[in-house]
């Protein structure tokens, strides 16, 4: 009798988790439904010719799958007077990425390593004051930039634009590799500098080996800061020195006559791929780094 | 032959904070020297500040008469174990321990051969492949020494290496630096709170308490005749008894009455030491506390004692008692007839008391 009535329970337990197992399914399912559309309409509007886009509905279908907004995104729409397409502003944003990124990666590791692993008069003053750097919104460091760049004579230029990211991006850069290694016990600098090993031997032999975590949560963060950002791009570059989001912008305003949408939705996408890509491949490393704790040897 | 380690007036402050205060030691070649005292004393800072991992604010080091004050580590011919051992982490145990060869540039051949001898010396050679992460808390122990063994240092310097280790491993380990110490007949300084593991490596003690040194002897001067009440009490366990008395002077010597609960007080007589002030604290270590039949010196005296609690631990039985106010062990033998709540007639044996101010703490015999 009383097995009976327990083994009803547990059985009433079962299903009452199944079904709120599958209720909340359902949740994300509406959700992610919720976010991905519109990315639906973007893939499935560029895969459309503009007669169809006209005359058909936003969400349906493409009839006739054409990749000509492609074509026409990557190298040849119009961005105000020249029409090249995307393709050379991507490679600007490329030649301005890669380096930005590597650079003040490698600047915040060193950063990071100098005030966590070498207390040295100072160092906390200093690094609160990286630190505030994080804060300062784009705005207010516009015109001083622009002022710096024109000293440093290398206004409007890719290499202008590389130092502004590095610049920018070291406070975030140094925040996450100084975190990172004050949980490396200081036991392991004295054992090496008991072994022989200088400042730099210490930092290239023994923490950068450990820092692939935090590294690949720094590149993509500053992956994304930099190839989004929109601000920097249009007020430091000029013609021939733009990013990609600087001329999807002008593809999308620029257009005069009918508006492409196609083309306007392959470009947005095109210029959204690489940080697409360095999520993908990357991501599970992002969480991993984020939450990872200290390095026990 | 000069010292291998001298250390001369050294102060170490942090920002206005004094953390070492007046530090003088020297020892010669092959000595052990060991540095215990109570946690945050400072026994790591001085560590440090003879590695030359810290900046010292006063005073001077020399290691084997050149003066290293203002030498960086590298150069002073040290080796050293800390206490999370501090293995590379990335590095496989070959690689730590070839890691100081490497950057001082020894050559592959030379390099291989050291790694072979200490791998061998240590029976560590299994290992040899793997990364720190996989090893036991004993086996990293054995890396952080094979990683010192391998520098054949002047001076050996290691920071509380036992500490992370289980009570049997710990034991086993000691037995076993003890035994490298023999035979490599190395010069070491070596750091631990735990004052057994002082006394059963050190050729020569020192006992630190608040950044000051309070004794420095042999082991046996340091258990024999301890300088103050601090080191009396922190050296040996059970810890010495000491005991609040009154001295007396008398023709054959000084009467030492110890104040009991019930009854009149113990008196005994101390042929040996007099001119005592009245008021003294009498330290007696417990094993001079002991069952009348035992062996003594002739200046064994018996008392009848009220025993509180009996204690068997084994090869003894640890009776504890009131006397003058004080909790008092006795170590008696392991079938002794003392019970609880019943009078036992216990012999003093004052041959190696020790008297101390109770105003200063100071040893006064
Ligand atoms: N970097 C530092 N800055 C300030 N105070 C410190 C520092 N390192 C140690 N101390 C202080 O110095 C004292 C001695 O520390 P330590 O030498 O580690 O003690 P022990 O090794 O004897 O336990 C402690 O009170 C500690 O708080
Ligand atoms: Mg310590």
């Amino acid at each position: 009798m009383s097995d009976l009535s327990m083994s009803q329970a547990t059985g009433q337990n079962r299903t009452g988790k199944i079904i709120l197992r599958w209720v909340l399914y359902l949740a994300l399912g509406l959700f992610a439904l919720f976010y991905l559309m519109p990315l639906f309409v973007m893939i499935t509007t560029s895969l459309k010719s503009l007669d169809e886009i006209r005359t058909g509905d936003l969400i349906a279908l493409p009839r006739d799958v054409t990749l000509d907004a492609w074509r026409t995104a990557w190298s040849g729409a119009c961005t105000g007077i020249q029409c090249e397409g995307v393709r050379p502003y991507f490679w600007n944003s490329i030649l301005i990425a890669i380096p930005a990124v590597a650079i003040s990666t490698l600047l915040g590791a060193m950063n990071g390593y100098v005030v966590a692993q070498w207390q040295f008069r100072g160092a906390n003053i200093i690094f609160s004051l990286m630190l505030f750097g994080c804060f300062i919104p784009f705005q207010v460091v516009l015109l001083p930039m622009a002022r710096m760049l024109g000293i440093m004579g290398i206004a409007g230029t890719i290499p202008g634009l590389i130092f502004v990211h590095v610049i920018y991006g070291l406070g975030f850069t140094t925040l996450f590799f100084r975190n990172y290694y004050v949980s490396i016990p200081s036991e392991l600098t004295k054992a090496a500098k008991v072994d022989g090993a200088g400042f730099f031997r210490i930092f290239w032999s023994i923490f950068l080996p450990l820092s692939l975590p935090i590294i690949v949560v720094t590149v993509i963060w500053q992956f994304t800061q930099i190839w989004n950002d929109f601000l920097f791009g249009v007020s430091f570059s000029q013609a021939g020195t733009q990013p990609v989001t600087v001329a999807l912008n002008n593809i999308v305003n620029s257009t005069t006559g009918v508006k492409e949408y196609n083309v306007d939705m392959a470009a947005a996408i095109i210029a959204a791929l690489p940080t697409l890509f360095v999520y993908v491949v990357a991501g599970k490393y992002f969480i991993r780094g984020l939450t990872a704790g200290s390095v026990k040897g | 032959m000069s010292p291998i380690l001298d250390i001369n007036n050294l102060y170490k402050s942090y920002g206005t904070t004094e953390i070492l205060k007046d530090i003088n030691v020297s020892i010669e070649p092959g000595d052990f020297l060991v540095l215990v005292g109570p946690s945050g004393c400072g026994k790591s800072t001085l560590l440090n500040c003879i590695a030359g991992l810290e900046p010292i604010t006063g005073g001077a080091i020399s290691i084997d008469g050149k003066d290293m004050t203002h030498v960086s580590p590298k150069d002073r011919d040290i080796a050293m174990v800390f206490q999370s051992y501090a293995l590379y982490p990335t590095m496989t145990v070959a690689k730590n321990i070839t890691f100081g060869m490497k950057v001082r540039g020894v050559d592959q051949a030379t390099q291989d051969k050291k790694l072979a001898q200490v791998a061998a010396q240590l029976q560590i050679e299994p290992l040899l492949n793997r990364r720190p992460g996989q090893l036991s808390g004993g086996q990293r122990q054995r890396v952080a020494m094979g990683r010192a063994l391998v520098r054949d240092p002047k001076l050996f310097l290691f920071d509380e290496p036992l500490s992370n280790l289980d009570a049997k491993l710990r034991v086993e380990m000691r037995t076993e630096i003890k035994a490298l110490h023999q035979n490599l007949g190395a010069s070491m300084v070596y750091v631990t709170h735990d004052q057994i593991e002082a006394m059963t490596l050190a050729t020569k003690i020192v006992v630190m308490k608040g950044g000051v040194i309070q004794q420095i002897g042999s082991p046996s001067e340091i258990y024999n005749r301890p300088a103050n009440l601090f080191v009396a009490d922190f050296m040996g366990s059970p810890a010495m008894n000491l005991i609040p008395a009154k001295a007396h002077r008398a023709a054959d010597g000084t009467r030492i009455e110890i104040a009991r609960n019930s009854g009149g007080p113990i008196v005994l007589t101390d042929t040996k030491n007099r001119d005592l002030p009245e008021d003294v604290i009498l330290g007696v270590r417990p094993e001079d506390i002991a069952d009348p039949d035992l062996r003594g010196s002739d200046a064994t005296q018996a008392a009848d004692c009220l025993i509180d609690i009996v204690e068997p631990a084994g090869a003894d039985t640890f009776a504890v008692m009131q006397l003058g106010g004080k909790h008092v062990t006795a170590r008696l033998h392991a079938e002794t007839t003392a019970k609880p709540g019943h009078s036992k007639r216990l012999s003093f044996d004052l041959g190696k008391v020790s008297y101390f101010a109770p105003e200063t703490g100071l040893r006064l015999n």
